[in-house]
């Protein structure tokens, strides 16, 4: 935007806002740092006076270690099945002029709108009749499905904007589809992937229906689970409940300071062409 | 890595592939076939079933029982459902009215390539990344009304319980999701608004318009395209919040705050009443799906074109 003089009122109102994110995340880490009794006597927004690590010792010792555990499994196996699948999906939609794949691409598209609490009864019949429940793949099985869409469009996006002359060039070499996609579709979609792989990530990581009507013991709990209960059963420890919270979160950080250029550039695509 | 393609280039590209591009080579269906019957495994058939069983009288032991439009008509008379159904729209448009203006001028502003700008949009954008679980988390605590905020700014929040009340509890569950969702909106006017020709605003600036003219006159209608998409993102999330209610309000006081997505959840998993938690769950789809064609329509995704090509 080409502008001659700084513009005070959007100035100002960026700072207002930095605020208003800014400040429950201090009161967060700042909180965490202290004994229940100093939070209790200082109040939410002081500074500590007795630094302390025990709320994180606390939960890494009362369960959150294998919450921790659990919620890296099902991560994992959730991008594998994303980057497994959508990669030749997105392929052939981009690629196949075929009626059949236009349908699939629409059926997609709608996925986008169903809302997972809206199959959760169903599910929760389907993973028990199956024999999954309360175990971790009858998690990871319904949370891939319902990453896909937004991967598969992510990805076509990408996708779309390989040159023709490209696939021109390899057909009239004689090439197959599967050569077209490993050694010209792939490498050149790079970016896309690395875009999905931390997408699809992060809705496996902060995942809670699913967990929620899906699992119930100790053993296959995830993260997102180990805060509710957190927040049911000891409500009144905030400091320990918001070390949790920070647990919860440290990972996505790390990878946002890492992948922080393919997340932002995957989610702009969605809606700004 | 793929160079950045520009609008232009990328139009002319499109064009070019036409029908006149070798038809050879292309893949067939079954590349697409693994994603496909996944998907249809874990989202379209749980989805089907759900339109059945929204006939069925089923308590999860015995069998289901055909029950006609039962369910539907038991939801019409319950009080509590018509309730729900009115908060989730008034807390869908309260959202909507709330994050729209915020996160388009906070994408506009981040639009800006200056440096501090990428830094605050960097900040900015940590609440997306929290699961919803840990921002409800979170704020139940800020908002505690005995050891949170609220009790020590008394100035502020009066007796302090914010939960206790109606209008305050709504309140809180508009401003938590408007301060987790607002980032990723923000990012989706941020692309738009860097997408807008430069050459519109030397053209503005030549004939004398101020910035805020510009703003108006240029930027907004710009922004169209993605305002539909991300108002339809807020309009389906709205209807289908759920995490924020379960641990915040609990649906309460009373049902003040009990949301359709969350009434489901409870007739499902607490009353065992599964035909009418279906028919419940059918309708949100109905009307999030409704919501989503008319933008699919309205976007042009479904044709697989960029929007920039009318320019």
């Amino acid at each position: 935007m080409s502008r001659n003089r700084p513009n005070y009122f959007a100035g100002f109102g960026s700072l207002v806002w930095l605020l208003v994110v800014g400040l429950p995340l201090y009161v967060m880490l700042v909180a965490t740092f202290q004994s229940r009794p100093d939070y209790a006597a200082n109040g939410p927004l002081a500074f500590p006076e007795h630094f302390t690590l025990d709320n994180y010792i606390n939960d890494l010792n009362s369960g959150f270690a294998q919450y921790f555990l659990n919620t890296v499994i099902v991560t994992m196996c959730v991008v594998g099945i994303v980057v497994l699948l959508v990669p030749p999906l997105a392929y052939t939609i981009v690629r196949s002029r075929g009626r059949a794949t236009t349908t699939v691409f629409r059926l997609f598209l709608l996925g986008l709108a169903i809302p997972s609490q809206a199959v959760v009864v169903p599910m929760f019949f389907v993973i028990s009749e199956a024999g999954l429940y309360d175990n971790l793949i009858g998690v990871i099985l319904p949370t891939a499905a319902f990453a896909m869409p937004v991967c598969a469009l992510i990805l076509t996006g990408v996708m779309r904007d390989i040159t023709p002359d490209l696939y021109e060039a390899m057909t009239i070499d004689g090439a197959s589809s599967r050569r077209v996609f490993f050694q010209l579709v792939l490498p050149l979609s790079r970016s896309g992937v690395s875009t999905i792989i931390v997408f699809s990530a992060l809705q496996a990581w902060n995942g809670f229906l699913f967990p929620l009507v899906l699992t119930q013991s100790a053993e296959t709990k995830v993260i997102t689970m180990g805060l509710y209960d957190f927040q049911t059963e000891h409500g009144v420890d905030t400091p320990g409940l918001l070390a949790a919270v920070v647990l919860s979160m440290l990972p996505i950080l790390i990878v946002y300071l890492f992948a922080r250029r393919a997340l932002v550039q995957g989610l702009m695509g969605v809606g700004g062409k | 890595m793929t160079p950045p393609a520009t609008a232009a280039t990328r139009s002319e590209k499109v064009r070019r592939a036409g029908p006149s591009g070798i038809g050879a080579g292309r893949p067939g269906f079954l590349w697409a076939a693994p994603a496909a019957v996944f998907f249809g495994l874990f989202a379209i058939v749980p989805l089907v079933m759900v339109a059945v069983l929204s006939f069925a009288s089923w308590d999860g032991l015995s069998d289901p029982e055909f029950a006609g439009l039962d369910n539907w008509r038991k939801l019409l008379d319950d009080p509590v459902m018509i309730k729900s159904l009115w908060l989730s729209v008034l807390l869908t448009l309260l959202g909507v009215v709330v994050q729209t203006p915020l996160s388009i001028l906070l994408g506009v502003w981040a639009a800006g390539h200056q440096r501090n700008r990428a830094v605050l949009s960097a900040i900015y954008f940590v609440p997306m990344l929290l699961s919803i679980a840990a921002v409800s988390v979170l704020w139940r605590a800020v908002l505690d009304p005995n050891f949170g905020v609220p009790a020590q700014a008394k100035w502020l929040f009066g007796d302090g319980n914010l939960f206790g009340m109606q209008s305050s509890a709504i309140g809180v569950l508009v401003f938590v999701s408007t301060w987790q969702f607002t980032p990723l909106h923000t990012l989706i006017y941020q692309g738009a608004a860097r997408a807008v020709p430069q050459v519109l605003y030397q053209a503005a600036q030549i004939d004398g318009a101020g910035t805020v003219r510009q703003f108006f006159h240029i930027t907004l209608p710009q922004l169209r395209n993605s305002i539909i998409t991300s108002m339809i993102l807020m309009v389906v999330g709205g209807l289908t919040t759920f995490d924020t209610v379960l641990i915040l309000t609990q649906g309460g006081p009373g049902s003040d705050t009990t949301i359709s997505a969350y009434y489901m959840y409870q007739k499902a998993f607490k009353s065992f009443d599964y035909g009418a938690a279906s028919a419940i769950a059918l309708l949100l789809v109905l009307v999030s799906t409704l919501i989503s064609l008319i933008v699919v329509r309205l976007s042009g995704y479904d044709k697989m074109r960029s929007t920039m090509e009318g320019l």
